[in-house]
């Protein structure tokens, strides 16, 4: 251990930009996301669950004809080829892929408070606000990623059941693929904030990952049981996140289940409607985080 | 005391019904190491919090580098540890630091100096969760070093070392202070802050009783006497040493049979004149030794006798030591903050 002597200076040196702070809070958060296992772990699950639900189970059925006769064989096939990327890779997004990324949110940001590296970011000086802005902007790029990566790896199968099967090789259009690019990142972003600030909320992973997915995967769906006798409550029950992020997905062209599609996916609202209501979730729930944050003693 | 880094004004946090800080205020110039001293409990990791602007004080406020605690450009030039290090577990060591650099905007190699500062190098690679508690505690103060902040504030970063651990961090500490940084240390180990601090706070019940160097909370030193006769040995040491300077201390509870004895308020050199004079005057001595307060007994007067202090802030006893403050608990007294009368 040695001892140098430092000349101090007794001014205060300037803060930098805000921009370059959050860019620095940015890169920071994301080195540490992308080394967390957990992160690769979900993203892994995701992927596996969004191939094997959207491609394998279909592509099994399609060849051994145990569920669709020879007269639906056509569109069976038409809905595993490369063209049809765009509806597939949203359908499991609204209730498995959700419900995934709210586990990425809860966790990334509900362990802090657990292992307190919350107080030991908070102290590192950009501000609070900063930090954790930089904390919301490394996983909108995770989020971002992994959506970009299921289109590739819905791109490469359907690609390699096109070849197999003999079918249209032919890629999808560029502004299909943009625009159900576009949903996907919103519906997972819109999980995501949802995790984080059940994260915030709970200061703690194991409370938020629990109440996020009980309220992903139960409670809205037996809201709309009871929607369905209670018309009442329809107008509610239609404008929850999971109804937003659902119709999302059907006016982006996945199927439901009642049409052979995923769980989750809904019609209930227009495409806009349901768009607005999504990206409403989706900024009021990382704002009211970034409130909490920035404004709550953290002791 | 030169320029201030950090003071506080009727400084108070509540915590729903219980106050855990009340009306502190604490000065600490630029440079120095100071010693925040107080049992568990007392309101130390708090107030070290609200610095840090982790916590919003309930009223009073702070400064810290001359800003609101929390603002960006404060806590840049703040390296801190407090309630233990916060890192993530499933990173290494130098790559939990690498992180925080990031946030700080520094370059990978000021990483590699302040993990060979604390002699983590070698240990660097390995996760955080493999570390031993002294190597955690050793990282969090490698983190507080990081950007060579001006100030570093350290919440008792002893804490659960074993004793050779502590006496590593303690250098450790000292070697810090040698290079210019002024450190905020709390502690409730009377030692560590007796042998590293410059000046201390000692603080109870959230309350700051007493801010101070060290040297005269300690006070001036005295001689202790044991002899037999005592009435002939007192008029003695009244002879040599003056009529006020001597005083009856009762036999120690933990030595019975040794019996009264006598405090001069003397420096040692009157040791062997005395002794001459008490053997003249056919007294035996059984006890004749110079003596020093340690930090622990003022701290032990000072939270014992805390009521008493309040109630008479000026009392004789604590004349002996002029220019330490003693800070009144009653957060209605008109002044925050009383000068005790020599």
């Amino acid at each position: 251990m040695t001892a140098p002597t430092i000349e101090r200076p007794t001014t205060a040196p300037a803060a930098p930009a805000a921009w370059l702070a959050l860019a620095r809070s940015t890169r920071a958060e994301l080195r540490r996301l992308l080394r967390w296992p957990a992160t690769w772990v979900l993203v892994g699950v995701w992927s596996a669950l969004n191939l094997t639900f959207g491609y394998v189970f279909d592509w099994i059925s399609y060849r051994t004809g145990e569920s669709t006769g020879p007269a639906d064989a056509g569109v069976r096939l038409d809905s595993l080829l490369p063209a049809a990327v765009p509806d597939v890779l949203v359908q499991g997004m609204p209730m498995f892929g959700g419900a995934i990324v709210m586990i990425l949110g809860a966790l990334a940001v509900g362990s802090g408070y657990g292992w307190g590296t919350w107080k030991t970011v908070l102290t590192q000086g950009p501000g609070r606000s900063t930090a954790f802005g930089g904390t919301l902007a490394a996983l909108a790029v995770v989020v971002a990623g992994t959506v970009l990566a299921t289109v590739g790896a819905d791109l490469a199968m359907s690609s390699v059941v096109a070849a197999v099967e003999g079918g249209s090789g032919a890629l999808p259009g560029l502004a299909d693929l943009a625009r159900s690019y576009g949903g996907g990142v919103l519906i997972m972003g819109m999980w995501t904030a949802t995790g984080v600030l059940v994260g915030v909320l709970a200061r703690g992973p194991a409370l938020a990952v629990g109440l996020g997915l009980v309220w992903s995967l139960v409670v809205e769906n037996l809201l709309r049981g009871v929607a369905a006798a209670l018309p009442a409550i329809e107008g509610v029950t239609d404008r929850l996140p999971g109804s937003a992020a659902g119709s999302l997905a059907g006016a982006l062209g996945a199927a439901g289940d009642t049409d052979g599609g995923a769980p989750g996916v809904l019609d209930v609202l227009s495409g806009p409607m349901a768009t607005g209501l999504t990206a409403g979730y989706l900024v009021v729930c990382a704002v009211v985080s970034l409130l909490l944050v920035s404004r709550r003693d953290l002791s | 005391m030169t320029e201030t880094i950090v003071s506080t004004h009727r400084l108070t946090k509540n915590f729903g019904p219980r106050r855990a800080v009340d009306h502190v205020d604490l000065t600490v110039g630029r440079g120095e190491v100071y010693g925040f001293l107080g049992p568990n409990g007392a309101g130390k990791t708090t107030t070290l919090r609200m610095l840090l602007g982790l916590i919003r004080p309930t009223s009073g406020r702070a400064l810290v580098h001359e800003l609101a605690p929390g603002d960006p450009a404060a806590v840049s030039r703040t390296g801190s540890l407090v309630e233990g290090p916060g890192f993530y577990p499933y990173l290494s060591g130098r790559e939990n630091l690498r992180v925080l650099a990031r946030y700080r905007g520094l370059p990978d190699r000021e990483v590699d100096r302040v993990l060979d500062r604390v002699d983590l190098a070698a240990r660097g690679g390995d996760r955080f969760r493999a570390y031993s508690l002294g190597m955690k505690q050793r990282l969090g103060v490698a983190a507080a070093l990081l950007g060579e902040p001006d100030l570093l504030v350290l919440d008792e970063p002893t804490n659960g070392l074993d004793p050779a651990g502590m006496a590593d961090m303690r250098r450790l500490l000292v070697d810090v202070a040698a290079g210019g940084q002024t450190v905020l240390l709390s502690s409730h180990l009377l030692a560590e802050v007796q042998e590293i601090c410059d000046r201390v706070g000692i603080i109870d019940n959230g309350r700051l009783l007493v801010e101070s160097t060290v040297v005269e909370l300690r006070g001036s030193s005295g001689i202790l006497l044991r002899a037999r006769p005592l009435d002939r040995a007192l008029a003695v040491a009244m002879r040599l040493a003056g009529d006020e300077a001597v005083e009856v201390v009762p036999e120690p509870p933990a030595n019975p049979g040794t019996g009264r004895g006598l405090r001069l308020t003397a420096g040692p050199e009157l040791v062997p004149e005395l002794a001459r004079a008490l053997v003249a005057a056919d007294v035996d001595i059984t006890e004749l030794h110079h003596v020093e307060r340690s930090l622990e007994e003022v701290f032990f007067d000072l939270t014992r006798t805390h009521p008493a202090l309040v109630a008479h802030p000026a009392r004789p006893a604590d004349a002996a030591h002029p220019t330490h403050r003693m800070h009144p608990a009653d957060p209605t007294q008109p002044s925050d903050r009383t000068e005790v009368p020599a």
